[in-house]
C-alpha cells in the first residue's frame, strides 16, 4: 500500500514541478524553499498548515527578493510523516541547488533520518514543530528549530499533575514512536521525582479497539492518564475511556493539539488537558494580523502549527537575505546559509523573538497547558511557561 | 488476583461486542463459501464501504443540521438500512464482473480475481474520497446519545453503542437464520449449495440464487462495517483488512460454509481476544503488553484447528446435509 502511495504522489509531484519554472524565468535566478509535512494521511490536517504557513511567508518575502534578482519559490513536499518517505524526498531536495532552506518536519521521527541527509549537504533546516530533544542535541550545524522541546513539555505536564491540580498517581501510555515514547519517558522522569505513583506504563499501536488496554486501568483507578502520542489515537483512548466510565484526568503532550480531537472525543473531550509548544493564535501578541492575513489568502482560519511555519519560514528566509548581502549579491551557499540563521537575533516573528543558540534550539521558548472546556478547539489556556531550552547533554 | 477477578465481567462483556462484529463480517465469507467453496477475499471491502457510506450518511446528515434534530434511532435505522443496501448491491456488481465469468475456472484464479478486486475497491474509495472530502481518513460525527456509558452491574460499563451492536447482530442473525431455513428463497439458496446441477434441473434459477447469496453475505458486512464505524469512530479504506482477516478465521474456525458456526467462531475469537489484551501483560507481569492479544489468540486458533480441522461446528459442503 505504502508503495502504491508513494508511487501515485511522485507521479502528481512531477507533474507539479515541470508545470512550475517557466522560460521567461530562467534567465533570472531562482531560490527555492522547500517544505517537509504530511499533507496526506492521518496527520495532513497538521501539515497542511505547515506548508501555508511557510507559503505565506514565502509570498510576502518574494517582492524583497524580487530587487535583489532572484525569484523565491516555495516548493511543497509530502512526507507522508513516514521516516522513509521524508528521506527519498531529501535526497531529492539536496539533489536541487536552488533549495537553500528546508522548512520542515513535523513528526521527529521523520525529521531525524531526513536531517542527517541535509546534514551532508549542510542544507538549512528550520523546524516548526519537531520536539525531541535528539532533534538539536547532535549538535549539527544546520539544523534548527522554532519551537519547544520535549524535554521540556514534559516535564511542564507533570509538574501540573503533581503541583497545580495535587494529583498522585499516573497511568502512562505512549504510541511507541521516537516522538511519542520520548515524551512519555521524560514525562515519567519528572512524575516520578516529583513523587507521582506510576501505576502503569504501556506502549501501543492500537487503532480501534483500547479496551483491552482500558480495563485493567480502570481497575487501577489513576488521578490521571497521560498519553504520549498522536491524537488519532489520543482521542480514541480518551473517547472509549469515558464510555467505560473511567473518570481519571486525561493529559497529553502537543500531539493532541488538533481540532480532530474535538471531532473524533466529542462531548467526552471536555476536561482533558494538553500541554504544547505551539499555544492558539490569540495567545501570542503579534499574531492578530497573521491570522488576518493567513484567512484572506487561503480562505481559512490559521492554526497554531501554521504560525509555527510561518516563523520558520521567515527566519529562514531573513537569514538567506542577510546571506545575499554578504555574498554581494550573488546565491549565497547552503553553507552561508545555515550559518546566517545562527548569527539572527531576535527576529520578531510572530510567535515571539526569535534567537537561536548554539545547538540550534530557540534561546527561549513558550510551552502552554490548555483545557478542553467546552466542546470546542482549541482548548483555554490555564498556563504559559517560558524556558530557555537546555544545554546539550549527550545524547 | 483481585483485580483479575474483578474486571472479569467487562473483559467478557467487551469480548462479546467484538465477536458479534467478527460473525456479522464472518457470515458473507462463510455463506459464499458454502454456496461456490471459495473465499471471497473481497468481503473486507464490502464491509469497509459500509463504514464508508455510513460515515457520508452522517457527515451530510451533520452538515445540513439534521444529526442533532432528528431522532437518533431514526438515524441509525437509516444509515444501517443504506449501507446494507449499497454494500449489498457492491458484492452483487462484484459476483457478477469478478468472479462469474471465471466460476469455470480453477478455484485459485477466482482467488486472485478476489485479492486484485479488494485492491480495485480500497483505491475507488481512496480516490473518490480523495476528489469529494480531500481525505480518506474520516471521522464517525458523534451522536452523543450513543455515547453514554450505562452501567450493567457494579463491574461493567459500556456506551449504549456497545448494546446496539450486539442487540442489531442479534436481530439480523436471527432474521438471517429464518430467511435461509423458513424461506423458499432461503430453500433454493440451500439447494445450490448442497448441488448446483441437480437444484439447476429442479428449475432454480443459479446464478440468481448465487448473486442472492452475495447480497445477502454483503448486506452483513455493510452492517458490520457501520456499526463498526460507529463504535471505533475513525475509518480509512484499509480499515477492511484486520477484522475481515479475524472475521474469516473465525469463519474457519467455526467451521466454513456454516451459518451457526460462524457466529460461535466469531464469539469464540472475541472473548479470546479481549481475554488476552486485559490478562496477558497482568499475568506475565508486564513481560507481553495487551499489543501481543493477536498472538495469542491465534495460537489458540491454531491449537483448536489441530484438533478439530473441520472447525468447531463442522464445514458444510456440497454433497453434505444441510
Amino acid at each position: 500500500m505504502t508503495s502504491r502511495t508513494s508511487a501515485l504522489l511522485s507521479v502528481l509531484f512531477a507533474l507539479l514541478l515541470f508545470n512550475g519554472p517557466t522560460a521567461a524565468w530562467a534567465q533570472r535566478k531562482t531560490i527555492k524553499v522547500a517544505t517537509q509535512s504530511p499533507l496526506s494521511g492521518e496527520q495532513a490536517a497538521l501539515g497542511e498548515h505547515i506548508k501555508l504557513g511557510a507559503q505565506l511567508a514565502v509570498e510576502e518575502a518574494a517582492q524583497r527578493f524580487r530587487p535583489l534578482g532572484f525569484d523565491l519559490i516555495l516548493v511543497p513536499y509530502d512526507d507522508q510523516a513516514k521516516p522513509e518517505v521524508g528521506v527519498a524526498n531529501a535526497r531529492n531536495i539536496v539533489a536541487d541547488p536552488d533549495i537553500l532552506l528546508v522548512v520542515g518536519h513535523f513528526n521527529s521521527g521523520v525529521g531525524l533520518p531526513a536531517s542527517e541527509i541535509y546534514k551532508d549537504y549542510n542544507l538549512a533546516m528550520i523546524s516548526p514543530a519537531n520536539t525531541n530533544p535528539l532533534i538539536t542535541d547532535r549538535g549539527y550545524p544546520n539544523v534548527n528549530r522554532v519551537c519547544g522541546r520535549d524535554d521540556v513539555q514534559g516535564p511542564v505536564g507533570a509538574r501540573l499533575a503533581a503541583r497545580d491540580l495535587k494529583l498522585k498517581s499516573v497511568y502512562i501510555i505512549h504510541d511507541k514512536t521516537l516522538y511519542g515514547q520520548g515524551i512519555a519517558d521524560t514525562f515519567r522522569h519528572e512524575a516520578e521525582a516529583l513523587g507521582l505513583r506510576i501505576s502503569g506504563y504501556e506502549g501501543t499501536e492500537e487503532r480501534a479497539n483500547f479496551a483491552p488496554l482500558i480495563i485493567p486501568l480502570k481497575a487501577k483507578n489513576p488521578d490521571l492518564v497521560y498519553f504520549g502520542g498522536i491524537y488519532y489515537q489520543g482521542a480514541l483512548l480518551l473517547k472509549q475511556m469515558r464510555e467505560k466510565g473511567v473518570k481519571s484526568i486525561f493529559l497529553g503532550p502537543d500531539g493532541l493539539d488538533s481540532s480532530e480531537m474535538v471531532k473524533i472525543a466529542g462531548a467526552h473531550v471536555i476536561g482533558a488537558y494538553y500541554t504544547t509548544v505551539a499555544g492558539p493564535i490569540d495567545a501570542y501578541p503579534a499574531s492578530a494580523q497573521f491570522a488576518k492575513a493567513f484567512k484572506s489568502r487561503f480562505g481559512k482560519d490559521a492554526e497554531s502549527f501554521g504560525m509555527y511555519g510561518y516563523d520558520a519560514a521567515a527566519v529562514g528566509l531573513k537569514a538567506i537575505e542577510q546571506a545575499i548581502q554578504e555574498s554581494k549579491g550573488n546565491r549565497p551557499t547552503r553553507a552561508q546559509v545555515s550559518a546566517a540563521i545562527r548569527k539572527i537575533k531576535n527576529f520578531k516573528g510572530v510567535t515571539g523573538s526569535i534567537s537561536f543558540d548554539a545547538k540550534g534550539d530557540p534561546e527561549k521558548a513558550k510551552y502552554f497547558v490548555l483545557r478542553f472546556d467546552q466542546k470546542q478547539y482549541p482548548g483555554k489556556v490555564v498556563k504559559v511557561v517560558e524556558q530557555e531550552s537546555p544545554k546539550a547533554r549527550k545524547p | 488476583m483481585e483485580i483479575a477477578l474483578s474486571i472479569l465481567p467487562q473483559v467478557l462483556v467487551d469480548g462479546l461486542v467484538l465477536g458479534f462484529m467478527y460473525a456479522l463480517i464472518a457470515l458473507g465469507y462463510t455463506m459464499v463459501y458454502g454456496v461456490l467453496e471459495f473465499i471471497n477475499f473481497a468481503h473486507s471491502e464490502v464491509f469497509m464501504i459500509g463504514a464508508f457510506i455510513g460515515v457520508e450518511i452522517l457527515l451530510m446528515l451533520e452538515s445540513s443540521g439534521y444529526l442533532v434534530t432528528l431522532n437518533p434511532a431514526f438515524i441509525l435505522f437509516i444509515v444501517l438500512i443504506a449501507g446494507m443496501l449499497l454494500s449489498g448491491l457492491v458484492a452483487l456488481g462484484l459476483e457478477r464482473i469478478a468472479y462469474r465469468p471465471l466460476r469455470q475456472a480453477p478455484r485459485l484464479v477466482a482467488l486472485i480475481s478476489a485479492i486484485g478486486a479488494s485492491f480495485f475497491l480500497q483505491d475507488l474509495v481512496r480516490l473518490v474520497e480523495s476528489l469529494w472530502r480531500n481525505s480518506f481518513y474520516l471521522t464517525y460525527p458523534t451522536i452523543d446519545a450513543l455515547e453514554t456509558p450505562v452501567s450493567l452491574g457494579a463491574a461493567v460499563t459500556v456506551p449504549v453503542k456497545s448494546i446496539l451492536v450486539v442487540a442489531t447482530a442479534l436481530v439480523m442473525l436471527f432474521g438471517l437464520n429464518f430467511f435461509v431455513h423458513r424461506t423458499r428463497l432461503g430453500t433454493a439458496i440451500r439447494a445450490v449449495a448442497q448441488d448446483p446441477d441437480t437444484a439447476s434441473l429442479m428449475g432454480i434459477p443459479v446464478n440468481r440464487m448465487v448473486a442472492l447469496t452475495f447480497f445477502v453475505g454483503g448486506a452483513m458486512g455493510g452492517a458490520a462495517g457501520v456499526l463498526f464505524g460507529i463504535h471505533y469512530s475513525l475509518i480509512n479504506p484499509y480499515t477492511g483488512f484486520t477484522p475481515g482477516l479475524k472475521a474469516f478465521t473465525a469463519a474457519v474456525l467455526g467451521g466454513i460454509g456454516n451459518i451457526g458456526g460462524a457466529v460461535l467462531g466469531g464469539l469464540v475469537l472475541g472473548l479470546l481476544e479481549a481475554l488476552a489484551g486485559s490478562y496477558l501483560s497482568m499475568l506475565t507481569n508486564g513481560a507481553f503488553g495487551a499489543e501481543y492479544k493477536d498472538v495469542f489468540a491465534f495460537a489458540v486458533l491454531i491449537l483448536i484447528l489441530i484438533f478439530r480441522p473441520k472447525g468447531l461446528m463442522g464445514e458444510r459442503v456440497r454433497e453434505e446435509a444441510a
